[in-house]
C-alpha cells in the first residue's frame, strides 16, 4: 500500500504503515492562503495530534483530510492527500465515499434535529449497516461514554442533552459508522474533565482499530493520548494578506514535548508562546 | 467502564463487514448518486418553473403593452365601449391621487405606531396587543378592507352625502398599507444600536428629542425602504378600490367623487369583449408594472445604501 | 438641580432645569404615538364590527344553513355560500399543494451551491419581483395568455380522467383549474422567500455533521437540513395559505364566477373573495348582508390560518 508513497519519511513509525500522507499541501480560502507546503505522514493505528496557536490552520488541514473543505465556497487545495494509495483530490474520487471511510467529530457539538437513537442510527443506516441497530446504538453510546446519561431517553431529541453530552453523542455518531480514520477537531473543548478523561480512554480503545487524528489546545491531552504530534505555526509573509500557517515540526509526541528540534516548538509546548 | 470494555473490543473488527465498503472512486451508477442527480435536476427544474411566470408575464406586458404606448394614452380619456382610441390619463391621475391619500394617512400613523412599539411599549401587554393586532391586520384579505370602507364610509355617505369617492378608496388602501409601515418602522428602529439612545440621553436630550432627532434619522433607510414598498404595493391594489373609489370615465372631480384608477381600469377593460379596451388594459398594465418595478428597484437601492 | 452643582459655569446654561414645555412635549409625543398605535387595534376591531354588523340580517335569516346551502338567488332572496366557501378552500389548498414543492424546491436550489452564486441571486431576485406584480395584471395575463395556452393540456386531462367527477366537464375558458394555477404563481414567491430564509438559517455545522457521516448532498437536505428548517417553512406555507384564500383580483378574472356547484375542476367556480368583488358594487338589501356574512367567514378563515402560522413557528422551532 505504501509503495506509492515515495517521499522522505519524516519519522519511522513502529508499524511502519502510513495511513494518510499529505504531499506539499497548500490550502487557500479565495485569495487568502491559510496553510502552505505541508508534508505529513500519518501512521496507521495511532493517535496523531495537531497542536499550534489559534488561526495557524489546524482545522483547515484536518478538514482537508476528508474533503470537508468542499463545503466552504472558495476553499481550494493544492498538492496531494494520499489515502489507501489514492489521491483524495483526484477528480475521480467520490467525496461521499471518502467521508464514510474517514469520519469526523467537530469542535461545536452538532447533533441532528432527531432523536438520540436516530442520531446514531442515521449514519449507520446510510452506510449500509446490516447488523442489529439497537446493539450498535448501545455500543456506540457506551464507547463515547454517554450511554448512562442517554439510555433512558433514546427517543428524545438529541438537542435536549447538555453541550458536553451532545459532543459525546456526536462522537458516538462518528464511531457508529465504523470509519477507518476518525478526525477530531478539539472534541473535548466543551467537556468537563471527567468526560474528557472518558473520551481519552475511548481514544486509547479505538486506536486498536482506527487511526485517530485530533486537534487540541490542551498540551496534557496531547501528551496523554497522542503517539505522534505535529506542531503548526503561522507567520506573516510579505505580499500576503494575514498570516499563513505551516508545519513546524512533526515527530513522536515524546520528542516534541521533551526534545523538540525547533526553538518555536520548545517555546510553544512550554507555554512561553501563543 | 468495565462492561463497556467487554462490549467494545475484538468484536468491533468483525462489525466492519456489516457495512457497505466500496472503492473511493466515484461511481455514477450508484443508487445514491443517481438519486442525488435526480433531485438536483428536479430542484433546478422547479426553480426554472418558478421563474418562468415572471418572465412570461413581463414579456407579454412589455410586448403587448409596450407596443401600444403613445402620448395620447396619457392625455386622453378612455373610450366608450365599442369605440376606438382614447387613453387613460384620468386613471393615471387617479392612481396617483388615491395612493397619495393612502400614503398621507398610513405613513404618519404607521411611523408613529412603529415608534410607539419600538421606543415606548417594551414588553407591556398593550404593546403586545398592538403587535398582534398589526399581524392580524396584515393578514386581512385586501377585499375585506374594501368591504369595511364600503360599510363605514360608502354606504353611510359620511362625506357630504357622497357615496363612492377617491377619499374612500384612499382610506381602504391605507388600511392595507398601515401594517407594513408599522412593521418596517418598528424593525428599522430596533436595529438602531442602544448606545445611540444612551448617548443622546447622556447629553441631556429629552426622550422626544432623542427619538425624533437621533433615533429616527438613524433608521431612515430601512423605514423609507419599507414605505416605498408599501406605496408600490398599494398602487397596484385593485380589490379594495372596486366598490370604494369605483371608476369614472371622466377626469377626476375632486376627492369626494368617484375616480378612475389604473388597476380598476385594467380589471374593467380586461373583462370587456372589446379589442380597444383590452389593448388599453395591456398598455395600462405596462405603465403600472414599470412604475412598480421602478419602485422596487428604488427600494432595493435604498436598502443597499444602509449596508455600506 | 442647579443648586447641587453650583459652580460659576452653570450661569451660562439657562436651561438647567427642564422647562415645563419640554416635559409637556415629551409626554404629548408619547401619548400621540400611543394613540396612533392603538389605531391599529381600533381599525381591526372596526373591521370586525362593521362586517359583523352588516352580516347580522343574513345571519338571522339563514343561520348556519348559509354555510352548507348553495343557493344564491337574488330574485327569491335565498342565499347560501357553500359554492364560494368550497371554492375558496379547494382552490387555495390545491394551489398550495402545487406551490409548496415548487417553492421549497426553488428555495433549496438557490441555497445550495449547484450553480454560481450570481445566478442564484438573480433567481431569488426574480422570484421576489414576481411578488410585486399586481394581481390584476396577473389576471389580465391569465385571461389572454395563460388560459388559452393551458387549455390543450386541460383538454387532455379531461380526455384521460374525464370519468372521475373532478375532470368531468370540458374546459371552456375560465374555470377552477386556471384559477388554481394563477394562485400558484401568486403564492410561490412567499413560500420561496420564507423557505430560503429558513434554509439559510440552518447552521453550517449541521450540514457538516451530515456530510461527516457520509451523506450525499440530498441525503443531508432531506435528513437534516429540511427537518431543521421545517417549522419556519410550515409557518410560511400557512401564511401563503391565508394569502391564497383572500386573493381576489386574479382569481375573480379567471375563475368564471359560477354560482352553481360543480365538482369538476375544469368547470367555472367561485370563491368568497371573487364573489365579493363581483357583486358588492351592485348589491342591495339582504344581498349586501349575505355578502358581509360571507366576508365574515373569509375573515375567520384567514384569521385562523394566520394565527396557526404564528403558533407553528413559535411552538415547533428548534433552538440552536
Ligand atoms: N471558512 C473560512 N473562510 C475564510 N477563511 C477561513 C475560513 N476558515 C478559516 N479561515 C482562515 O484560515 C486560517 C486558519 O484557520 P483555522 O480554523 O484552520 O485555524 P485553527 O488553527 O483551527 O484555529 P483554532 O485553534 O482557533 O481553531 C485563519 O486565518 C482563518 O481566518
Ligand atoms: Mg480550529
Amino acid at each position: 500500500m505504501n509503495t506509492t508513497l515515495s517521499q522522505q519519511s519524516t519519522v519511522s513509525t513502529s508499524r511502519n504503515e502510513i495511513c494518510m500522507s499529505l504531499q506539499n499541501v497548500s490550502i487557500s480560502y479565495g485569495k487568502f492562503e491559510a496553510v502552505r507546503n505541508v508534508f505529513l505522514d500519518i501512521p496507521d493505528g495511532r493517535v496523531t495530534a495537531f497542536i499550534g496557536p489559534s488561526g495557524c490552520g489546524k482545522s483547515t488541514v484536518l478538514r482537508a483530510l476528508n474533503r470537508m473543505n468542499d463545503l466552504i465556497p472558495g476553499c481550494h487545495l493544492k498538492g496531494q492527500v494520499l489515502f489507501d494509495g489514492q489521491d483524495l483530490y483526484h477528480p475521480r474520487i467520490d467525496p461521499v465515499e471518502v467521508r464514510r471511510r474517514i469520519g469526523m467529530v467537530f469542535q461545536k457539538p452538532n447533533p441532528f434535529p432527531k432523536t438520540i437513537y436516530e442520531n446514531i442510527a442515521f449514519g449507520a443506516r446510510i452506510n449500509g449497516y446490516r447488523g442489529d441497530m439497537d446493539e450498535l446504538v448501545e455500543r456506540s453510546l457506551r464507547k463515547a461514554a454517554v450511554w448512562d446519561e442517554c439510555k433512558d431517553k433514546l427517543q428524545q431529541s438529541g438537542l435536549a442533552l447538555s453541550g458536553g453530552q451532545q459532543q459525546r453523542l456526536c462522537i458516538a455518531r462518528a464511531i457508529a459508522t465504523e470509519p477507518e480514520v476518525i478526525l477530531m477537531d478539539e472534541p473535548c473543548s466543551a467537556l468537563d474533565p471527567i468526560s474528557t478523561l472518558k473520551i481519552e480512554e475511548t481514544m486509547h480503545e479505538l486506536k486498536r482499530n482506527y487511526t485517530i487524528i485530533i486537534v487540541t489546545h490542551n498540551m496534557q491531552q496531547a501528551v496523554r493520548v497522542a503517539d505522534m504530534t505535529a506542531f503548526f505555526n503561522a507567520e506573516a509573509v510579505d505580499g500576503g494578506s494575514g498570516k499563513v500557517g505551516y508545519l513546524v515540526e512533526y515527530s513522536e509526541t515524546e520528542e516534541i514535548f521533551n526534545a523538540p528540534a525547533q526553538q518555536s516548538t520548545q517555546d510553544y509546548v512550554s507555554g512561553r508562546f501563543g | 467502564m468495565t462492561h463497556s470494555k467487554s462490549i467494545s473490543g475484538s468484536d468491533t473488527t468483525t462489525d466492519t463487514t456489516l457495512f457497505d465498503r466500496r472503492p473511493l472512486n466515484f461511481d455514477p451508477r450508484l443508487r445514491r448518486n443517481r438519486l442525488n442527480d435526480l433531485f438536483s435536476f428536479i430542484s433546478g427544474l422547479f426553480a426554472t418553473l418558478a421563474v418562468l411566470p415572471l418572465v412570461l408575464v413581463l414579456v407579454y406586458v412589455l410586448v403587448q403593452g409596450g407596443r401600444l404606448i403613445s402620448l395620447r394614452l396619457f392625455t386622453q380619456l378612455p373610450p366608450a365601449p365599442g369605440l376606438e382610441g382614447g387613453g387613460f390619463g384620468n386613471a393615471m391621475l387617479g392612481t396617483v391621487l388615491v395612493t397619495l391619500i393612502a400614503a398621507l394617512i398610513a405613513i404618519p400613523v404607521g411611523v408613529a405606531g412603529g415608534i410607539y412599539l419600538s421606543e415606548y411599549a417594551g414588553k407591556s401587554w398593550f404593546g403586545q396587543l398592538v403587535s398582534f393586532a398589526n399581524d392580524v391586520l396584515a393578514g386581512v384579505p385586501s377585499i375585506i378592507s374594501g368591504v369595511f370602507v364600503y360599510g363605514l364610509i360608502v354606504a353611510s355617505r359620511v362625506f357630504f352625502g357622497q357615496s363612492y369617492s377617491a377619499m374612500a378608496g384612499g382610506i381602504a388602501l391605507s388600511v392595507l398599507m398601515l401594517p407594513t409601515v408599522i412593521k418596517t418602522t418598528n424593525e428599522g428602529l430596533k436595529l438602531v444600536p442602544n448606545e445611540l439612545r444612551l448617548g443622546a440621553y447622556g447629553v441631556g436630550a429629552s426622550r422626544y428629542v432623542t427619538i425624533t432627532q437621533v433615533v429616527l434619522p438613524a433608521a431612515l433607510t430601512p423605514i423609507s425602504t419599507g414605505v416605498v414598498l408599501a406605496i408600490a404595493r398599494a398602487a397596484g391594489e385593485t380589490a379594495p378600490l372596486i366598490f370604494t373609489a369605483l371608476f369614472s370615465a371622466f377626469w377626476p372631480e375632486g376627492i369626494f367623487n368617484p375616480i378612475a384608477t389604473m388597476s380598476v381600469l385594467i380589471f374593467n377593460f380586461a373583462i370587456m369583449p372589446y379589442e380597444a379596451q383590452n389593448e388599453l388594459a395591456w398598455a395600462a398594465s405596462f405603465v403600472l408594472v414599470m412604475m412598480i418595478l421602478a419602485a422596487n428597484l428604488l427600494a432595493r437601492w435604498l436598502s443597499r445604501l444602509s449596508k455600506i | 438641580m442647579t443648586s447641587i452643582h453650583g459652580h460659576s459655569g452653570d450661569a451660562q446654561f439657562t436651561l438647567r432645569r427642564r422647562p415645563t414645555s419640554e416635559k409637556l412635549l415629551d409626554l404629548g409625543f408619547r401619548q400621540l404615538t400611543l394613540a396612533l398605535a392603538s389605531l391599529v387595534a381600533i381599525v381591526l376591531l372596526a373591521i370586525l364590527l362593521t362586517v359583523f354588523q352588516g352580516s347580522r340580517e343574513a345571519m338571522a335569516s339563514f343561520g348556519l344553513q348559509f354555510l352548507v346551502t348553495s343557493a344564491w338567488d337574488p330574485v327569491n332572496e335565498q342565499y347560501g355560500a357553500f359554492v364560494a366557501i368550497y371554492g375558496t378552500l379547494v382552490s387555495s389548498i390545491l394551489a398550495l399543494a402545487i406551490a409548496v414543492p415548487l417553492g421549497v424546491g426553488t428555495a433549496i436550489f438557490i441555497t445550495e451551491d449547484l450553480i454560481p452564486a450570481r445566478l442564484r441571486e438573480l433567481i431569488g431576485l426574480m422570484v421576489e419581483l414576481l411578488a410585486a406584480i399586481p394581481s390584476v395584471v396577473l389576471g389580465l395575463w391569465a385571461i389572454f395568455v395563460m388560459e388559452p395556452a393551458i387549455r390543450p393540456a386541460l383538454e387532455l386531462l379531461h380526455r384521460l380522467l374525464g370519468w372521475t367527477p373532478f375532470f368531468a366537464s370540458t374546459p371552456q375558458g375560465p374555470g377552477m383549474a386556471p384559477a388554481i394555477l394563477i394562485l400558484v404563481v401568486m403564492v410561490l414567491p412567499i413560500i420561496t422567500a420564507i423557505s430560503r430564509d429558513a434554509l439559510n438559517q440552518v447552521p453550517i455545522e449541521l450540514r457538516q455533521g451530515a456530510y461527516g457521516v457520509g451523506t450525499t448532498r440530498w441525503g443531508a437536505i432531506f435528513a437534516v437540513i429540511l427537518p431543521a428548517a421545517i417549522s419556519s417553512i410550515i409557518g410560511g406555507v400557512m401564511l401563503a395559505l391565508g394569502r391564497a384564500m383572500g386573493e381576489t383580483m386574479a382569481v375573480t378574472m379567471i375563475i368564471g364566477n359560477s354560482l352553481n356547484f360543480d365538482l369538476s375542476l375544469l368547470a367555472p367556480g367561485n370563491t368568497i373573495a371573487s364573489m365579493l368583488a363581483n357583486q358588492f358594487g351592485e348589491a342591495d338589501g339582504i344581498q349586501v348582508s349575505a355578502l358581509m356574512y360571507a366576508a365574515l367567514i373569509l375573515m375567520l378563515l384567514t384569521f385562523t390560518v394566520n394565527v396557526l402560522a404564528q403558533w407553528v413557528v413559535r411552538r415547533l422551532s428548534l433552538k440552536y
